[in-house]
Protein backbone atom coordinates (compact mmCIF):
# COMPACT_ATOMS: atom_id res chain seq x y z
CA UNK A 1 0.00 0.00 0.00
CA UNK A 2 0.90 3.71 -0.79
CA UNK A 3 1.72 5.78 2.06
CA UNK A 4 -0.83 8.46 1.21
CA UNK A 5 -0.62 10.51 4.38
CA UNK A 6 0.48 13.84 3.76
CA UNK A 7 1.08 14.37 7.24
CA UNK A 8 4.29 16.50 8.23
CA UNK A 9 4.37 17.80 4.38
CA UNK A 10 1.63 20.04 3.56
CA UNK A 11 -0.34 22.78 5.67
CA UNK A 12 -4.03 23.03 4.93
CA UNK A 13 -5.39 26.63 4.68
CA UNK A 14 -8.85 27.38 5.22
CA UNK A 15 -10.85 28.88 1.78
CA UNK A 16 -13.31 30.87 1.57
CA UNK A 17 -16.50 29.75 -0.47
CA UNK A 18 -19.06 32.04 -1.10
CA UNK A 19 -22.53 29.71 -1.84
CA UNK A 20 -25.25 32.06 -3.40
CA UNK A 21 -27.20 33.89 -3.32
CA UNK A 22 -28.06 33.31 -7.06
CA UNK A 23 -27.22 29.65 -6.38
CA UNK A 24 -30.24 27.27 -7.44
CA UNK A 25 -30.09 25.22 -4.16
CA UNK A 26 -30.24 27.52 -1.65
CA UNK A 27 -34.53 27.54 -2.39
CA UNK A 28 -34.52 31.70 -3.05
CA UNK A 29 -32.13 34.20 -2.57
CA UNK A 30 -29.67 32.97 0.59
CA UNK A 31 -26.02 33.06 0.81
CA UNK A 32 -23.73 31.84 2.92
CA UNK A 33 -20.20 32.49 3.38
CA UNK A 34 -18.15 29.24 4.08
CA UNK A 35 -14.79 28.67 5.52
CA UNK A 36 -13.55 25.21 4.09
CA UNK A 37 -10.83 23.30 5.16
CA UNK A 38 -10.61 20.95 2.02
CA UNK A 39 -14.19 19.37 2.12
CA UNK A 40 -15.24 20.24 5.36
CA UNK A 41 -17.05 23.39 6.55
CA UNK A 42 -14.75 24.72 9.92
CA UNK A 43 -16.99 27.99 9.98
CA UNK A 44 -20.25 29.68 8.38
CA UNK A 45 -21.89 32.40 8.18
CA UNK A 46 -25.52 32.90 6.46
CA UNK A 47 -26.59 36.60 4.77
CA UNK A 48 -30.27 37.13 4.69
CA UNK A 49 -32.11 39.95 3.49
CA UNK A 50 -31.97 40.06 -0.24
CA UNK A 51 -35.87 39.26 -0.60
CA UNK A 52 -36.47 41.89 1.89
CA UNK A 53 -39.87 43.92 0.74
CA UNK A 54 -40.30 45.26 4.36
CA UNK A 55 -43.64 43.70 4.62
CA UNK A 56 -44.19 44.27 8.41
CA UNK A 57 -43.67 48.30 7.73
CA UNK A 58 -46.20 47.82 4.44
CA UNK A 59 -49.10 46.19 6.33
CA UNK A 60 -48.67 49.88 9.06
CA UNK A 61 -49.64 51.34 5.87
CA UNK A 62 -52.55 49.69 4.74
CA UNK A 63 -55.86 48.74 5.39
CA UNK A 64 -56.84 45.50 6.78
CA UNK A 65 -58.77 44.08 3.80
CA UNK A 66 -55.81 45.01 1.94
CA UNK A 67 -53.22 43.22 4.24
CA UNK A 68 -54.16 40.01 3.55
CA UNK A 69 -52.72 40.24 -0.16
CA UNK A 70 -48.88 41.34 1.75
CA UNK A 71 -49.59 37.96 3.67
CA UNK A 72 -50.30 35.80 0.83
CA UNK A 73 -46.30 36.72 -0.68
CA UNK A 74 -44.46 36.31 2.39
CA UNK A 75 -44.86 32.73 1.72
CA UNK A 76 -45.59 32.29 -1.26
CA UNK A 77 -45.45 28.12 -1.35
CA UNK A 78 -48.58 28.24 1.50
CA UNK A 79 -50.55 31.48 0.90
CA UNK A 80 -53.94 30.61 2.54
CA UNK A 81 -51.96 29.14 5.88
CA UNK A 82 -51.17 32.83 6.11
CA UNK A 83 -53.93 34.56 5.17
CA UNK A 84 -55.90 32.49 7.64
CA UNK A 85 -52.94 33.38 10.38
CA UNK A 86 -53.67 37.10 9.68
CA UNK A 87 -57.23 36.62 9.89
CA UNK A 88 -57.86 34.71 13.16
CA UNK A 89 -55.65 37.81 14.57
CA UNK A 90 -57.93 40.36 13.31
CA UNK A 91 -60.89 38.37 14.05
CA UNK A 92 -59.77 37.95 17.69
CA UNK A 93 -58.73 40.85 18.07
CA UNK A 94 -61.86 42.21 16.97
CA UNK A 95 -63.75 39.33 18.49
CA UNK A 96 -65.33 38.58 15.11
CA UNK A 97 -67.12 34.88 15.11
CA UNK A 98 -66.85 33.23 11.71
CA UNK A 99 -69.40 30.64 10.26
CA UNK A 100 -68.72 27.02 11.21
CA UNK A 101 -69.10 25.89 7.06
CA UNK A 102 -66.23 28.68 6.78
CA UNK A 103 -64.17 26.90 9.26
CA UNK A 104 -64.50 24.09 7.74
CA UNK A 105 -64.06 24.98 3.88
CA UNK A 106 -60.74 27.08 5.69
CA UNK A 107 -59.24 23.84 7.22
CA UNK A 108 -59.74 21.54 4.14
CA UNK A 109 -57.73 24.90 2.04
CA UNK A 110 -55.30 24.75 4.55
CA UNK A 111 -54.39 21.35 4.46
CA UNK A 112 -54.42 20.78 0.68
CA UNK A 113 -52.36 24.08 0.96
CA UNK A 114 -49.67 21.77 3.18
CA UNK A 115 -50.11 19.13 0.69
CA UNK A 116 -48.92 20.92 -1.88
CA UNK A 117 -45.86 22.52 -0.26
CA UNK A 118 -44.71 19.21 1.16
CA UNK A 119 -45.17 17.82 -2.39
CA UNK A 120 -43.05 20.74 -3.43
CA UNK A 121 -40.39 19.85 -1.05
CA UNK A 122 -40.09 16.49 -1.99
CA UNK A 123 -39.64 16.78 -5.38
CA UNK A 124 -36.92 20.30 -4.80
CA UNK A 125 -35.21 17.92 -1.71
CA UNK A 126 -34.60 14.82 -4.28
CA UNK A 127 -33.12 17.58 -6.39
CA UNK A 128 -30.92 18.69 -3.65
CA UNK A 129 -30.34 15.06 -3.20
CA UNK A 130 -29.20 14.58 -7.11
CA UNK A 131 -32.48 12.82 -7.73
CA UNK A 132 -34.07 14.20 -11.12
CA UNK A 133 -37.12 12.30 -11.26
CA UNK A 134 -39.69 12.60 -8.14
CA UNK A 135 -39.80 16.55 -8.66
CA UNK A 136 -41.66 15.88 -12.47
CA UNK A 137 -44.05 13.31 -9.82
CA UNK A 138 -44.57 15.78 -7.30
CA UNK A 139 -45.59 18.72 -10.12
CA UNK A 140 -47.88 16.32 -11.40
CA UNK A 141 -49.86 16.26 -8.51
CA UNK A 142 -49.33 19.79 -7.25
CA UNK A 143 -50.32 21.19 -10.03
CA UNK A 144 -53.77 18.71 -9.70
CA UNK A 145 -53.85 21.06 -6.21
CA UNK A 146 -53.00 24.06 -7.95
CA UNK A 147 -56.02 23.84 -10.22
CA UNK A 148 -58.20 23.02 -7.40
CA UNK A 149 -57.31 26.22 -5.46
CA UNK A 150 -57.94 27.88 -9.07
CA UNK A 151 -61.55 26.49 -9.24
CA UNK A 152 -62.31 27.37 -5.50
CA UNK A 153 -60.78 30.54 -4.90
CA UNK A 154 -59.96 31.75 -8.26
CA UNK A 155 -56.22 31.90 -8.33
CA UNK A 156 -53.51 29.62 -8.89
CA UNK A 157 -51.12 30.98 -5.98
CA UNK A 158 -52.07 34.40 -4.60
CA UNK A 159 -55.73 34.03 -3.61
CA UNK A 160 -57.25 36.18 -0.82
CA UNK A 161 -59.58 34.11 -0.38
CA UNK A 162 -59.95 33.77 3.25
CA UNK A 163 -61.05 36.88 4.40
CA UNK A 164 -61.55 38.63 7.99
CA UNK A 165 -64.45 37.09 9.49
CA UNK A 166 -65.15 33.86 6.93
CA UNK A 167 -64.05 33.15 3.33
CA UNK A 168 -64.71 34.94 -0.03
CA UNK A 169 -67.64 33.07 -1.00
CA UNK A 170 -68.79 29.66 -0.95
CA UNK A 171 -67.09 25.96 -2.59
CA UNK A 172 -68.29 24.91 -6.11
CA UNK A 173 -71.59 22.96 -6.23
CA UNK A 174 -68.74 19.74 -7.29
CA UNK A 175 -66.36 20.92 -4.60
CA UNK A 176 -67.41 17.46 -2.70
CA UNK A 177 -67.01 14.85 -6.04
CA UNK A 178 -64.01 16.76 -7.01
CA UNK A 179 -62.21 16.66 -3.85
CA UNK A 180 -62.59 12.93 -3.33
CA UNK A 181 -61.41 12.53 -6.54
CA UNK A 182 -58.57 14.31 -6.10
CA UNK A 183 -57.60 12.81 -2.90
CA UNK A 184 -57.51 9.23 -4.76
CA UNK A 185 -55.41 10.35 -7.25
CA UNK A 186 -53.25 12.58 -4.59
CA UNK A 187 -52.72 9.46 -2.46
CA UNK A 188 -51.78 7.44 -5.28
CA UNK A 189 -49.09 10.03 -6.67
CA UNK A 190 -47.71 10.13 -2.85
CA UNK A 191 -47.11 6.73 -2.61
CA UNK A 192 -45.15 6.86 -5.70
CA UNK A 193 -43.02 9.72 -4.62
CA UNK A 194 -42.59 7.84 -1.47
CA UNK A 195 -41.72 4.91 -3.02
CA UNK A 196 -39.68 6.41 -6.10
CA UNK A 197 -37.78 8.21 -3.26
CA UNK A 198 -37.73 7.63 0.14
CA UNK A 199 -36.08 3.97 0.65
CA UNK A 200 -33.93 4.24 -2.60
CA UNK A 201 -30.36 3.45 -1.19
CA UNK A 202 -28.54 6.12 -2.80
CA UNK A 203 -31.10 8.93 -1.60
CA UNK A 204 -30.12 6.91 2.27
CA UNK A 205 -26.39 7.71 1.32
CA UNK A 206 -27.45 10.94 0.74
CA UNK A 207 -29.39 12.10 3.60
CA UNK A 208 -29.21 9.47 6.90
CA UNK A 209 -27.12 10.63 9.63
CA UNK A 210 -26.64 13.70 7.73
CA UNK A 211 -27.32 17.11 9.79
CA UNK A 212 -28.11 15.66 13.12
CA UNK A 213 -29.87 17.93 15.53
CA UNK A 214 -30.91 16.50 19.40
CA UNK A 215 -34.32 17.93 20.44
CA UNK A 216 -32.75 20.08 22.81
CA UNK A 217 -31.06 22.00 20.78
CA UNK A 218 -33.65 22.59 18.32
CA UNK A 219 -36.14 23.77 20.81
CA UNK A 220 -33.04 26.21 22.21
CA UNK A 221 -32.93 27.48 18.38
CA UNK A 222 -36.68 27.65 18.19
CA UNK A 223 -36.87 25.23 15.39
CA UNK A 224 -40.54 24.37 14.84
CA UNK A 225 -43.04 21.85 12.85
CA UNK A 226 -41.41 19.53 11.29
CA UNK A 227 -37.93 20.35 11.35
CA UNK A 228 -38.72 20.02 15.25
CA UNK A 229 -40.92 16.83 15.10
CA UNK A 230 -38.31 14.78 12.95
CA UNK A 231 -36.10 15.39 16.47
CA UNK A 232 -39.02 13.01 18.17
CA UNK A 233 -40.98 16.11 20.12
CA UNK A 234 -44.37 16.03 19.11
CA UNK A 235 -45.21 19.53 18.66
CA UNK A 236 -47.79 20.87 16.56
CA UNK A 237 -50.17 23.77 17.24
CA UNK A 238 -53.11 22.01 15.66
CA UNK A 239 -53.21 19.37 18.58
CA UNK A 240 -51.29 21.29 21.42
CA UNK A 241 -53.36 24.76 21.40
CA UNK A 242 -56.27 23.64 18.65
CA UNK A 243 -57.63 26.54 16.58
CA UNK A 244 -60.57 26.52 13.86
CA UNK A 245 -61.86 23.67 14.24
CA UNK A 246 -59.16 21.14 14.48
CA UNK A 247 -60.16 19.74 17.83
CA UNK A 248 -62.71 17.98 15.67
CA UNK A 249 -60.63 15.80 13.69
CA UNK A 250 -58.73 12.81 14.93
CA UNK A 251 -54.96 12.80 13.25
CA UNK A 252 -51.67 11.76 13.90
CA UNK A 253 -48.35 13.71 14.62
CA UNK A 254 -45.90 11.90 12.89
CA UNK A 255 -42.39 12.09 14.57
CA UNK A 256 -38.69 11.11 13.66
CA UNK A 257 -36.48 9.25 15.60
CA UNK A 258 -32.55 10.70 14.78
CA UNK A 259 -33.41 14.65 13.82
CA UNK A 260 -31.28 13.86 10.80
CA UNK A 261 -32.01 15.09 7.04
CA UNK A 262 -34.10 11.97 6.32
CA UNK A 263 -36.16 12.08 8.77
CA UNK A 264 -37.03 15.71 8.34
CA UNK A 265 -37.55 14.72 4.78
CA UNK A 266 -39.96 11.08 5.71
CA UNK A 267 -41.99 13.56 8.65
CA UNK A 268 -43.31 15.20 5.86
CA UNK A 269 -44.32 12.59 3.24
CA UNK A 270 -46.31 10.88 6.80
CA UNK A 271 -47.70 14.94 7.54
CA UNK A 272 -49.35 14.70 3.83
CA UNK A 273 -50.99 11.37 4.34
CA UNK A 274 -52.60 12.40 8.19
CA UNK A 275 -53.42 15.85 6.11
CA UNK A 276 -55.37 14.14 4.04
CA UNK A 277 -57.18 12.31 6.78
CA UNK A 278 -57.98 15.63 8.05
CA UNK A 279 -59.73 16.68 4.41
CA UNK A 280 -61.86 13.40 4.49
CA UNK A 281 -62.81 13.74 8.02
CA UNK A 282 -63.49 17.70 7.30
CA UNK A 283 -65.26 16.98 4.27
CA UNK A 284 -67.64 14.66 6.11
CA UNK A 285 -68.93 17.22 8.53
CA UNK A 286 -68.79 19.80 6.67
CA UNK A 287 -72.27 22.16 7.79
CA UNK A 288 -74.12 24.40 5.39
CA UNK A 289 -74.34 27.96 6.42
CA UNK A 290 -73.46 31.11 5.56
CA UNK A 291 -69.41 31.70 4.57
CA UNK A 292 -68.65 35.18 5.96
CA UNK A 293 -69.94 37.13 8.69
CA UNK A 294 -70.29 40.55 7.38
CA UNK A 295 -68.27 43.24 8.56
CA UNK A 296 -67.19 46.96 7.47
CA UNK A 297 -65.11 46.90 5.01
CA UNK A 298 -62.85 49.75 6.58
CA UNK A 299 -62.62 47.57 10.24
CA UNK A 300 -61.45 49.63 13.01
CA UNK A 301 -60.44 47.17 15.57
CA UNK A 302 -60.48 47.96 19.57
CA UNK A 303 -56.94 49.18 21.30
CA UNK A 304 -55.59 46.16 21.88
CA UNK A 305 -53.06 43.67 20.91
CA UNK A 306 -53.05 39.77 20.25
CA UNK A 307 -51.20 37.18 19.92
CA UNK A 308 -51.95 34.19 17.39
CA UNK A 309 -50.44 30.98 16.23
CA UNK A 310 -50.81 28.61 14.14
CA UNK A 311 -49.08 25.75 12.29
CA UNK A 312 -47.52 26.43 8.76
CA UNK A 313 -46.48 23.76 6.87
CA UNK A 314 -43.53 24.70 7.75
CA UNK A 315 -43.31 25.26 11.39
CA UNK A 316 -45.15 27.47 13.79
CA UNK A 317 -46.41 30.63 12.66
CA UNK A 318 -47.08 33.30 14.68
CA UNK A 319 -48.75 37.11 14.01
CA UNK A 320 -48.48 40.00 16.79
CA UNK A 321 -50.53 42.56 16.09
CA UNK A 322 -51.16 45.91 17.79
CA UNK A 323 -53.92 48.07 17.14
CA UNK A 324 -54.25 51.92 18.19
CA UNK A 325 -58.45 51.89 17.23
CA UNK A 326 -57.63 53.27 13.57
CA UNK A 327 -58.31 51.60 10.28
CA UNK A 328 -54.86 50.51 9.81
CA UNK A 329 -52.48 48.52 12.61
CA UNK A 330 -50.18 50.38 14.54
CA UNK A 331 -47.71 47.12 14.32
CA UNK A 332 -47.50 43.87 12.62
CA UNK A 333 -45.19 41.58 13.68
CA UNK A 334 -44.60 37.62 11.59
CA UNK A 335 -42.89 35.15 13.77
CA UNK A 336 -41.66 33.53 10.80
CA UNK A 337 -41.11 29.47 10.83
CA UNK A 338 -38.87 29.38 8.15
CA UNK A 339 -36.76 32.08 9.83
CA UNK A 340 -36.06 30.50 12.93
CA UNK A 341 -35.83 26.67 11.55
CA UNK A 342 -32.88 28.85 9.46
CA UNK A 343 -31.43 29.76 12.86
CA UNK A 344 -30.02 26.42 13.43
CA UNK A 345 -28.10 26.54 10.34
CA UNK A 346 -24.71 26.77 11.91
CA UNK A 347 -25.59 24.29 14.01
CA UNK A 348 -26.26 21.81 11.54
CA UNK A 349 -23.52 22.37 9.09
CA UNK A 350 -20.64 22.63 10.92
CA UNK A 351 -18.09 20.05 10.56
CA UNK A 352 -20.08 18.24 7.35
CA UNK A 353 -18.72 17.67 4.13
CA UNK A 354 -19.35 20.32 2.09
CA UNK A 355 -21.44 18.57 -0.67
CA UNK A 356 -23.84 18.01 2.56
CA UNK A 357 -24.20 21.37 2.83
CA UNK A 358 -27.40 21.58 0.36
CA UNK A 359 -28.85 19.02 1.52
CA UNK A 360 -29.23 19.76 4.72
CA UNK A 361 -30.43 23.32 3.73
CA UNK A 362 -32.77 21.82 1.39
CA UNK A 363 -34.09 19.47 4.60
CA UNK A 364 -34.77 22.71 6.26
CA UNK A 365 -37.53 23.76 3.73
CA UNK A 366 -37.11 27.58 3.72
CA UNK A 367 -38.87 29.94 2.23
CA UNK A 368 -36.79 32.92 1.47
CA UNK A 369 -39.53 35.28 0.75
CA UNK A 370 -40.50 34.76 4.78
CA UNK A 371 -37.30 34.53 5.71
CA UNK A 372 -36.99 37.96 4.92
CA UNK A 373 -40.34 39.30 4.64
CA UNK B 1 -30.64 -1.93 -4.51
CA UNK B 2 -34.06 -3.20 -3.61
CA UNK B 3 -35.38 0.51 -2.86
CA UNK B 4 -33.72 1.55 -6.14
CA UNK B 5 -35.64 -1.02 -8.05
CA UNK B 6 -38.66 -0.27 -6.43
CA UNK B 7 -38.45 3.39 -7.80
CA UNK B 8 -37.31 2.52 -11.50
CA UNK B 9 -40.44 0.26 -11.22
CA UNK B 10 -42.56 3.15 -10.72
CA UNK B 11 -41.07 4.84 -13.68
CA UNK B 12 -41.78 2.32 -15.47
CA UNK B 13 -45.23 1.87 -14.81
CA UNK B 14 -45.49 5.88 -16.09
CA UNK B 15 -44.67 4.53 -19.39
CA UNK B 16 -47.99 2.99 -20.00
CA UNK B 17 -49.94 6.21 -19.00
CA UNK B 18 -50.89 9.41 -20.50
CA UNK B 19 -48.99 12.19 -20.39
CA UNK B 20 -50.03 14.78 -18.27
CA UNK B 21 -47.50 17.71 -19.83
CA UNK B 22 -49.71 20.99 -21.90
CA UNK B 23 -47.28 21.66 -24.77
CA UNK B 24 -47.98 25.54 -23.76
CA UNK B 25 -48.29 28.22 -26.92
CA UNK B 26 -49.87 25.87 -28.99
CA UNK B 27 -51.98 23.88 -26.39
CA UNK B 28 -53.72 26.02 -23.55
CA UNK B 29 -54.57 24.40 -20.39
CA UNK B 30 -58.47 25.07 -19.25
CA UNK B 31 -59.56 27.65 -17.45
CA UNK B 32 -62.04 27.41 -14.42
CA UNK B 33 -64.85 29.48 -14.22
CA UNK B 34 -63.67 31.22 -11.53
CA UNK B 35 -60.29 32.11 -12.76
CA UNK B 36 -59.35 36.05 -11.86
CA UNK B 37 -57.28 37.27 -14.68
CA UNK B 38 -56.87 40.64 -15.15
CA UNK B 39 -59.78 43.31 -14.31
CA UNK B 40 -61.84 44.94 -17.09
CA UNK B 41 -65.17 47.35 -17.21
CA UNK B 42 -68.26 45.77 -18.21
CA UNK B 43 -70.82 47.16 -20.51
CA UNK B 44 -73.92 47.75 -20.28
CA UNK B 45 -75.49 47.03 -23.70
CA UNK B 46 -79.35 47.97 -22.94
CA UNK B 47 -78.19 51.44 -23.22
CA UNK B 48 -74.77 51.23 -24.78
CA UNK B 49 -72.49 52.63 -22.11
CA UNK B 50 -70.37 51.15 -19.40
CA UNK B 51 -71.52 50.53 -16.05
CA UNK B 52 -68.70 52.26 -14.21
CA UNK B 53 -69.65 55.71 -13.23
CA UNK B 54 -66.10 56.80 -12.18
CA UNK B 55 -66.77 56.78 -8.36
CA UNK B 56 -63.58 55.69 -7.67
CA UNK B 57 -64.20 53.60 -5.10
CA UNK B 58 -62.23 51.12 -6.66
CA UNK B 59 -59.15 53.36 -7.01
CA UNK B 60 -58.76 53.90 -3.74
CA UNK B 61 -59.51 50.47 -1.91
CA UNK B 62 -56.50 49.21 -4.59
CA UNK B 63 -53.74 47.74 -2.73
CA UNK B 64 -51.58 49.02 -5.90
CA UNK B 65 -52.89 52.14 -6.53
CA UNK B 66 -52.61 50.73 -9.83
CA UNK B 67 -55.57 52.24 -11.21
CA UNK B 68 -57.25 56.27 -11.55
CA UNK B 69 -60.87 57.18 -13.12
CA UNK B 70 -62.38 60.35 -13.70
CA UNK B 71 -66.21 61.28 -13.62
CA UNK B 72 -68.36 63.00 -15.72
CA UNK B 73 -71.58 64.32 -16.41
CA UNK B 74 -73.73 61.61 -18.56
CA UNK B 75 -75.03 63.37 -21.74
CA UNK B 76 -77.63 60.27 -22.30
CA UNK B 77 -78.38 60.76 -18.69
CA UNK B 78 -79.55 64.41 -19.83
CA UNK B 79 -81.53 62.70 -22.88
CA UNK B 80 -83.38 60.60 -20.54
CA UNK B 81 -81.49 57.63 -22.22
CA UNK B 82 -79.67 55.87 -18.87
CA UNK B 83 -80.31 56.41 -15.30
CA UNK B 84 -77.29 57.33 -14.36
CA UNK B 85 -76.17 60.55 -13.42
CA UNK B 86 -72.91 60.14 -13.77
CA UNK B 87 -70.32 58.38 -15.98
CA UNK B 88 -67.07 57.44 -16.71
CA UNK B 89 -64.35 59.74 -18.27
CA UNK B 90 -61.42 57.96 -18.51
CA UNK B 91 -59.89 55.26 -16.67
CA UNK B 92 -56.61 53.61 -16.78
CA UNK B 93 -55.27 50.30 -14.83
CA UNK B 94 -51.60 49.48 -15.23
CA UNK B 95 -52.07 46.18 -15.92
CA UNK B 96 -48.35 45.27 -15.19
CA UNK B 97 -49.11 46.20 -11.54
CA UNK B 98 -52.41 44.46 -10.93
CA UNK B 99 -51.45 41.69 -8.43
CA UNK B 100 -55.25 40.14 -9.14
CA UNK B 101 -56.51 40.49 -5.91
CA UNK B 102 -59.94 41.17 -6.71
CA UNK B 103 -60.49 43.37 -3.88
CA UNK B 104 -61.96 46.09 -7.13
CA UNK B 105 -64.59 43.76 -7.78
CA UNK B 106 -65.44 43.47 -4.10
CA UNK B 107 -66.06 46.98 -3.27
CA UNK B 108 -67.36 48.24 -6.49
CA UNK B 109 -71.36 49.19 -6.17
CA UNK B 110 -72.17 49.02 -9.66
CA UNK B 111 -70.73 45.78 -11.24
CA UNK B 112 -68.76 47.86 -13.34
CA UNK B 113 -65.84 45.85 -12.56
CA UNK B 114 -64.99 41.99 -13.38
CA UNK B 115 -62.36 39.73 -13.24
CA UNK B 116 -62.12 38.44 -16.73
CA UNK B 117 -60.40 35.36 -17.83
CA UNK B 118 -57.62 37.25 -20.12
CA UNK B 119 -53.90 36.52 -18.45
CA UNK B 120 -51.53 36.12 -21.25
CA UNK B 121 -50.54 39.79 -21.67
CA UNK B 122 -47.19 40.02 -22.83
CA UNK B 123 -45.58 43.23 -24.58
CA UNK B 124 -42.90 44.52 -25.82
CA UNK B 125 -42.59 47.45 -24.54
CA UNK B 126 -42.87 48.55 -20.76
CA UNK B 127 -45.77 51.13 -20.30
CA UNK B 128 -47.59 49.29 -22.76
CA UNK B 129 -49.68 47.46 -20.16
CA UNK B 130 -51.31 50.84 -19.19
CA UNK B 131 -54.64 50.11 -20.14
CA UNK B 132 -56.98 52.94 -21.00
CA UNK B 133 -60.80 52.70 -21.27
CA UNK B 134 -61.61 51.80 -24.64
CA UNK B 135 -59.23 48.96 -23.84
CA UNK B 136 -60.66 47.82 -21.24
CA UNK B 137 -64.84 48.20 -22.44
CA UNK B 138 -63.37 46.33 -25.23
CA UNK B 139 -61.49 43.16 -23.02
CA UNK B 140 -64.85 43.45 -20.93
CA UNK B 141 -67.38 42.74 -23.92
CA UNK B 142 -65.66 39.93 -24.85
CA UNK B 143 -65.46 38.26 -21.60
CA UNK B 144 -68.96 39.15 -21.04
CA UNK B 145 -69.49 37.14 -24.74
CA UNK B 146 -67.60 34.52 -23.36
CA UNK B 147 -69.03 33.81 -20.09
CA UNK B 148 -72.81 35.10 -20.46
CA UNK B 149 -72.50 37.60 -17.72
CA UNK B 150 -75.31 39.14 -16.61
CA UNK B 151 -75.26 41.90 -14.04
CA UNK B 152 -76.64 40.81 -10.64
CA UNK B 153 -79.99 41.55 -10.16
CA UNK B 154 -81.04 45.10 -8.37
CA UNK B 155 -82.28 43.29 -5.22
CA UNK B 156 -79.12 41.49 -4.79
CA UNK B 157 -76.87 45.07 -4.85
CA UNK B 158 -75.27 45.11 -1.55
CA UNK B 159 -76.75 47.53 0.56
CA UNK B 160 -73.65 47.59 2.76
CA UNK B 161 -70.62 49.19 0.40
CA UNK B 162 -72.59 52.46 0.14
CA UNK B 163 -72.19 53.36 4.07
CA UNK B 164 -68.61 51.76 3.48
CA UNK B 165 -68.01 54.70 0.96
CA UNK B 166 -69.22 56.91 3.24
CA UNK B 167 -67.12 56.02 5.94
CA UNK B 168 -63.93 55.65 3.41
CA UNK B 169 -64.77 59.36 1.90
CA UNK B 170 -65.07 60.43 5.76
CA UNK B 171 -61.77 58.67 7.12
CA UNK B 172 -60.18 60.60 3.86
CA UNK B 173 -61.07 63.75 5.21
S1 LIG C 1 -65.88 51.34 -8.10
FE1 LIG C 1 -66.93 50.56 -9.92
S2 LIG C 1 -68.13 52.30 -10.67
FE2 LIG C 1 -66.65 53.14 -9.21
S3 LIG C 1 -64.88 53.73 -10.50
FE3 LIG C 1 -64.50 51.65 -9.81
S4 LIG C 1 -65.29 50.36 -11.44
FE4 LIG C 1 -66.18 52.39 -11.75
S1 LIG D 1 -57.35 43.34 -8.83
FE1 LIG D 1 -56.45 44.31 -7.02
S2 LIG D 1 -54.51 45.16 -7.74
FE2 LIG D 1 -55.73 44.70 -9.57
S3 LIG D 1 -56.76 46.61 -10.03
FE3 LIG D 1 -58.16 45.42 -8.74
S4 LIG D 1 -57.75 46.10 -6.65
FE4 LIG D 1 -56.02 46.79 -7.92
Amino acid sequence: MVDLSTEGQLDTVQMMVNMGPQHPSTHGVFRMVLWVDGERIVDLEPHIGYLHRGSEKLCEGELYVQIVTLFDRMDYISNLNNEMIFCRAVERLMGLAVPERAEYIRVILCELNRVASHLLFCGTFGIDAGAMTPIMYAFRDREKIQSMFEAVTGARMMHNYIRIGGVKGDVPDDFSQRMGALLKVLRQGINETDKLLSFSEIFLARTKGIGVIDAETAIAYGMSGPSLRACGVPMDVRKDEPYSVYDRFDFGIPIGEKGDSWDRYYVRVEEMRQSMRIIEQALEQMPDGPTITPSRLVLRPPQGEVYVRGENPRGEIGVYLVSNGADKPYRVKVRPPSFCNLMAIKELLKDTYIADAVVILGSLDIVLGEVDR
Amino acid sequence: MLGNLKGLMVTFATFFRKPVTYKYPQEHKPIEDRYMGFPVLMWDEKVEEPYCTGCMVCVRYCPTQCMSAVMKDNPLHAEGKSTRRKIVDSFEINLGRCILCGICVDVCNFDAIEMSHEHELSKYARNDNRTNLPRLLEMGRSYQKESGWKPKPVKETKPEPETKTEEAVEAEN
